[in-house]
């Protein structure tokens, strides 16, 4: 019978939520890495129990973890303790916690700073993994977006990581700035049809799309309009929060800005608006249902200044026709008093039928539906402030 | 004998109670002491000091014999207590945040 595995990271150390096809029980697995910000967990599609994490701390700095076992038991997958640090030649070891930007003449065009909130020229500085997207062809291999903003990825399991320096060496990255929450790559897409097509998102510079596997970067805002910025149609420099797509459909993008919500039908070629009758067109996150392509869901968030629901109603929005139109749903979320926040990385679908979705809160509820979101219901409501959530389909 | 204390986080990543002892051949410094540390936990790069400049990461403190080391040369000697074993040399997560 299929089962859904929830993968949770909250400030405060990462959860594991199970159930049988059903959705209705629920087995609850945590605090893992208690006390640390888990700001991303992923499984790999092709090996459900390879399961990666991102743990990191404002003291301790960042640590890479992996689970071979669907998330039972976890290690760091650099040198285990006891082995040498070094290879018989000398070189270092794996040291999976380690993300050094590339400035070789090789491979990296020496790129030293980015913008500074002043608009002064400041240094690189690695600070977090946000996002972690495991290959959709190889286990070992998986990508990590980074704070500053920067890609890397792993060829061996997450023991060690490079940097694809094409992305912020491809012209614009001196001229990206931060937003509130940091200069933060947050978003990585790998095109299912297409494995040298991947598309990231960085706030607060846009979305951009290679088409050569990493090695060259385009800027894709084309058709995005922030007023929070000098020149509103400006090619970067866009508060892009998410990115989703069907796998089926992957030309066809969503997007949720800062401000509104987008669509391209061109691989971000150029973007259109979809916000139609929402009653706040801000928020962060937005995805897709697992069997209908044009089927959306965005949760509005009131303002970028007052970050909970408007009017205190949790409520997702739907949309069957792939923007524009859009229903609320509300049957199992609280509709009065309610001022938690739903941050970019928390709302994912399962892959059963009907399509189950989840979201989580900086509340500590983790919502379920699992009838496309026609009814919700909590799988636990007391949390740490919850930073992602991800559902693996399991057989 | 280096008598070595963790914060929690730290002895959780290690996986090891209490506190850490090594040795040390020659001068016992902040850099030798945690050279020695990283060495034998490798899981540990980074988390103390910055991977790259090799810089105590900003809200890691170095204590020993009462006195903040914080601040003083990666390569000046440890007080002598922290040499013979008498007092561990205590690395500190600042109590900071939530």
């Amino acid at each position: 019978m299929s089962a859904v595995r929830v993968l949770v990271g909250t400030r405060k150390g990462a959860f594991i939520l199970t159930s049988d096809g059903k959705r209705e029980r629920w087995d609850i697995s945590g605090p893992h890495f208690a006390g640390w910000e888990i700001y991303h967990l992923k499984g790999s599609s092709i090996d459900p129990n390879r399961v990666y994490a991102s743990q990191t701390s404002s003291w301790f700095g960042q640590v890479i973890q992996r689970s071979d076992d669907g998330g039972k038991t976890w290690h760091q997958p650099g040198t285990p303790p006891g082995e040498p640090t070094t290879a018989p030649d000398g070189t270092p070891k794996g040291e999976s916690n380690k993300f050094v930007y590339d400035t070789s003449s090789e491979t990296g065009k020496p790129l030293t700073t980015h913008q500074w909130y002043d608009g002064t020229p400041h240094p690189w500085e690695f600070k977090r993994v946000w996002h972690l997207e495991p290959s959709l062809i190889d286990p070992d291999t998986v990508y990590a977006g980074v704070e500053d903003a920067a890609l890397f990825r792993s060829s061996d399991g997450g023991q060690t990581w490079k940097e694809l320096a094409g992305l912020r060496g491809h012209g614009s990255g001196n001229k990206w700035a931060p937003g509130a929450g940091g200069m933060c790559l947050h978003t990585i897409l790998l095109d299912p049809s297409n494995q040298a097509r991947m598309f990231i998102a960085i706030s607060s510079a846009g979305a951009f799309r290679t088409d050569d596997g990493g090695k060259t970067w385009q800027p894709i805002n084309r058709g995005l309009h922030s007023l929070y910025i000098p020149d509103p149609s400006a090619e970067i420099g866009h508060c892009v929060h998410r990115i989703a797509m069907h796998r089926s459909r992957p030309d066809v993008l969503f997007m949720q800005k800062h401000w509104d919500v987008m669509r391209s039908d061109d691989a971000g070629d150029s973007w259109h608006e979809i916000s139609g009758n929402l009653p706040s067109d801000f928020g962060f996150v937005v995805d897709v249902h697992a069997h209908e392509p044009n089927t959306i869901y965005v949760v509005p968030i009131k303002s970028d200044g007052e970050h909970f629901p408007p009017d205190g109603k949790l409520r997702v929005y739907r949309s069957r026709t792939g923007g524009n139109e859009w229903q609320a749903l509300t049957k199992g979320l609280p509709q009065s008093d309610c001022y938690v926040n739903v941050l970019r990385d928390a709302m994912a679908v399962d892959s059963l039928d009907k399509c189950g979705v989840y979201f989580g809160t900086t509340g500590g509820q983790v919502y379920a539906s699992a009838d496309a979101g026609d009814n919700w219901a909590p799988i636990v409501r007391d949390l740490p402030a919850v930073v992602s959530v991800e559902v693996q389909t399991l057989p | 004998m280096i008598r070595v204390t963790l914060p929690p986080h730290l002895r959780t990543l290690a996986q090891v109670d209490g506190e850490v002892k090594i040795e040390i051949e020659g001068e016992v410094t902040q850099r030798s002491v945690l050279d020695a540390i990283e060495s034998r936990y490798p899981m540990l790069r980074g988390t103390i000091r910055e991977h790259v400049t090799r810089k105590r990461r900003a809200f890691v403190r170095f204590f020993a014999c009462g006195e903040d080391l914080s601040h003083e040369s990666p390569d000046a000697p440890l007080p002598d207590a922290v040499v013979t074993g008498t007092e561990p040399f205590m690395i500190v997560g600042a109590i900071a945040g939530g």
